[in-house]
């Protein structure tokens, strides 16, 4: 499976409460909820967004709130992967349970810049910056995590258990 | 080598003789919570499971806290859902308006979680069980659906932190400031997918209500979990509240740490967490500026219970809320509604001119009841100050104790309780 789009790009501690704002929990509906992704710290992403892009952010990815409804949101919104130099806890969980993909790696996201167009080979971890030419090696994941991933999410992994 | 408290607690629900950090376990729950934002989400995911009944009634808790007594049709219909789902799986432990609390301020209060257990619940602050000693994490709703579906979940053991209490806190300043403070000192990712423990012999003088605060905002610095010791004060506390087998764990004399903090509770003044990060935090002497503030909010899973209330009434009783600004007391559950009733609590704040609301998690995550306009800022007994937190994009919220915040509601700026109190108890 590969990932290929053009980057947004975001700092430290993009919290959950700016990707999904709690004056949107109101519904639980993922075309809903992406109509407002990082509605607080970029207004302008669901204009810009286009099936495939990638986001990259600093650490501490998806602090605070433990509300499902922002992986889901980014993962309707198009999205196709999630760099970060690291992820908060829960927001790592709920992307592998949801089957977003997301990969730690912090030369990646120091390196690539907004705009940039990126590919990620989501079977060996390798990101590509076909913008600067410049390639990374993000971090695999453990078996336990690829079975899930593999499955689709949690809910089929336990179906298929 | 040795165990943590939490490895011990993951150990045996895991049916291992010992685990270590970094270890994939997959962990029997004694207890499985969501409330009406995120329960939602978790019944649709089990409705696509192959599954059709949950592991266990008793042991799911359903609590209708975050946007209720309902504020709009769209979370009126999440509500219902979660009723409905109640009433089909005959779940015990489902708290609708009348008998809800803010969920982690209900929990403990109900007896459901004790010393001992492991409870997931899909809100980050499901941390605050850690304070009697349980293992309890914040999770999303597709693991609250897997947990309530198959009584377990998958974890990663966790290594720790230590942090090392001694002394005793001043006049105001309580368990707040300790984890503000913690929280400055670390960051918010200081303790990322780590425990953060909490021993020494400063523990025994702190009260459980400064026990759930401390505990409550591990997940501030990225803290898997937060957990104390039990000791008399946590015994008595389940005694007179659960009907639950309780078991004491403790780490091993050789158990590791990744680091060691030692913390002189003596030396801490009242803290304030600037925004838009928890981390952002200053003693109060140290602040200098004047901060005017628009409004005070003393309440939430953080500091509305009966000793936060109380300190509050203590400071407001015979003053003014100061024209200008708005002050919303948030008693967390009914029992504390009534207590605080009973006890005069409510007269004082309406006195001052303050408001007293049912229970409700609603301005602390910009809900409802108290949502902030461009340009406003408030101080706030809450436990987050993010961008948009509490309202417009363009307003601040502060996070200081209830202490600071009553004081703050009567100066009409960010101030030191002991600028407006003299003599008298402490808080």
């Amino acid at each position: 499976m590969r990932a290929n789009g053009t980057v947004f790009k975001y700092g430290d501690n993009v919290d959950t409460d700016v990707i999904i704002p709690a004056r949107y929990l109101n519904s639980s509906d993922p075309a809903e909820l992406a109509e407002h992704c990082m509605a607080d710290i970029d207004p302008e992403f669901v204009k810009k967004v286009h099936k495939g892009d990638i986001i990259v952010a600093d650490k501490n990815f998806g602090c605070g709130s433990s509300r499902e409804h922002a992986p889901i949101s980014i993962k309707a919104s198009g999205i196709s992967c999630v760099i970060a130099e690291t992820f908060a806890r829960i927001f790592y969980r709920n992307s592998i349970n949801i089957g977003l993909p997301i990969i730690e790696c912090p030369e990646a996201a120091h390196s690539i810049e907004d705009g940039d167009q990126v590919e990620v080979d989501f079977d060996s971890g390798r990101i590509y910056n076909r913008t600067k030419g410049t390639e990374f090696q993000g971090q695999a994941f453990p078996p336990f995590m690829q079975n899930i991933i593999e499955a689709g999410g949690l809910v089929n992994y336990i179906n298929k258990k | 080598m040795g165990m943590t408290m939490t490895q011990k607690i993951l150990a045996a629900h895991a049916g291992l003789e010992s685990v270590e950090a970094g270890q994939l376990i997959e962990a029997d729950l004694d207890l499985v919570l969501g409330n009406d934002i995120t329960s939602p989400v978790a019944i649709h995911e089990m409705e696509q499971m192959t599954v059709d009944t949950v592991f266990h009634k008793d042991k799911i808790a359903l609590v209708m806290d975050h946007f209720v007594p309902n504020k709009d049709i769209k979370s009126a219909q999440h509500c219902k859902c979660v009723r409905e789902f109640a009433h089909k799986h005959q779940i015990t432990n489902f708290f609708d308006v009348g008998e809800m609390g803010i969920e982690h301020a209900l929990l403990p209060e109900k007896g459901l979680t004790v010393a001992g257990d492991v409870v997931i619940g899909a809100d980050s602050h499901t941390c605050t069980y850690g304070a009697l000693g349980a293992f309890s994490t914040g999770v999303g709703s597709t693991d609250m659906a897997a947990g309530m579906a198959t009584g377990k979940a998958w974890f990663k053991v966790p290594s720790a932190l230590k942090f090392v209490l001694t002394g005793t806190l001043p006049r105001w300043v309580s368990g707040k400031d300790v984890i503000l403070h913690i929280i400055g000192m670390i960051g918010v990712d200081g303790a990322l997918y780590k425990s953060m423990e909490f021993v020494g012999e400063g523990v025994s003088g702190l009260s459980m209500d400064d026990r759930f605060t401390i505990a409550n905002m591990a997940i501030e610095a990225g803290g898997k979990n937060g957990i104390f010791p039990v000791d008399d004060k946590t015994i008595e506390y389940m005694r007179s509240h659960s009907k639950k087998e309780f078991t004491v764990y403790e780490a091993d004399a050789d158990a590791e740490y990744d680091q060691e903090y030692i913390i002189d509770l003596g030396k801490l003044e009242p803290m304030v967490a600037f925004p838009h990060l928890p981390e952002n935090t200053k003693g109060i002497s140290q602040i200098g500026e004047e901060i005017a503030i628009d409004q005070s909010v003393i309440g939430s899973c953080t500091n509305g219970r009966m000793e936060d209330l109380r300190c509050a009434a203590n400071i407001l009783k015979g003053r003014k809320v100061k024209k200008g600004v708005r002050c919303i007391v948030i008693p967390a559950t009914q029992e504390i509604y009534l207590q605080a009733i009973e006890e005069g609590l409510v007269k004082i704040f309406v006195e001052a001119g303050a408001v007293v609301s049912t229970p409700t998690c609603g301005p602390c995550l910009g809900g409802y009841m108290g949502i902030l306009a461009e340009g406003e800022r408030c101080i706030s007994t809450t436990n987050r100050n993010f961008v948009g937190r509490m309202g417009h994009v363009e307003s601040e919220v502060y996070l200081a104790s209830p202490a600071v915040a009553a004081a703050s509601a009567v100066t009409g700026k960010i101030s030191a309780p002991a600028e407006i109190v003299t003599g008298g108890a402490g808080n």
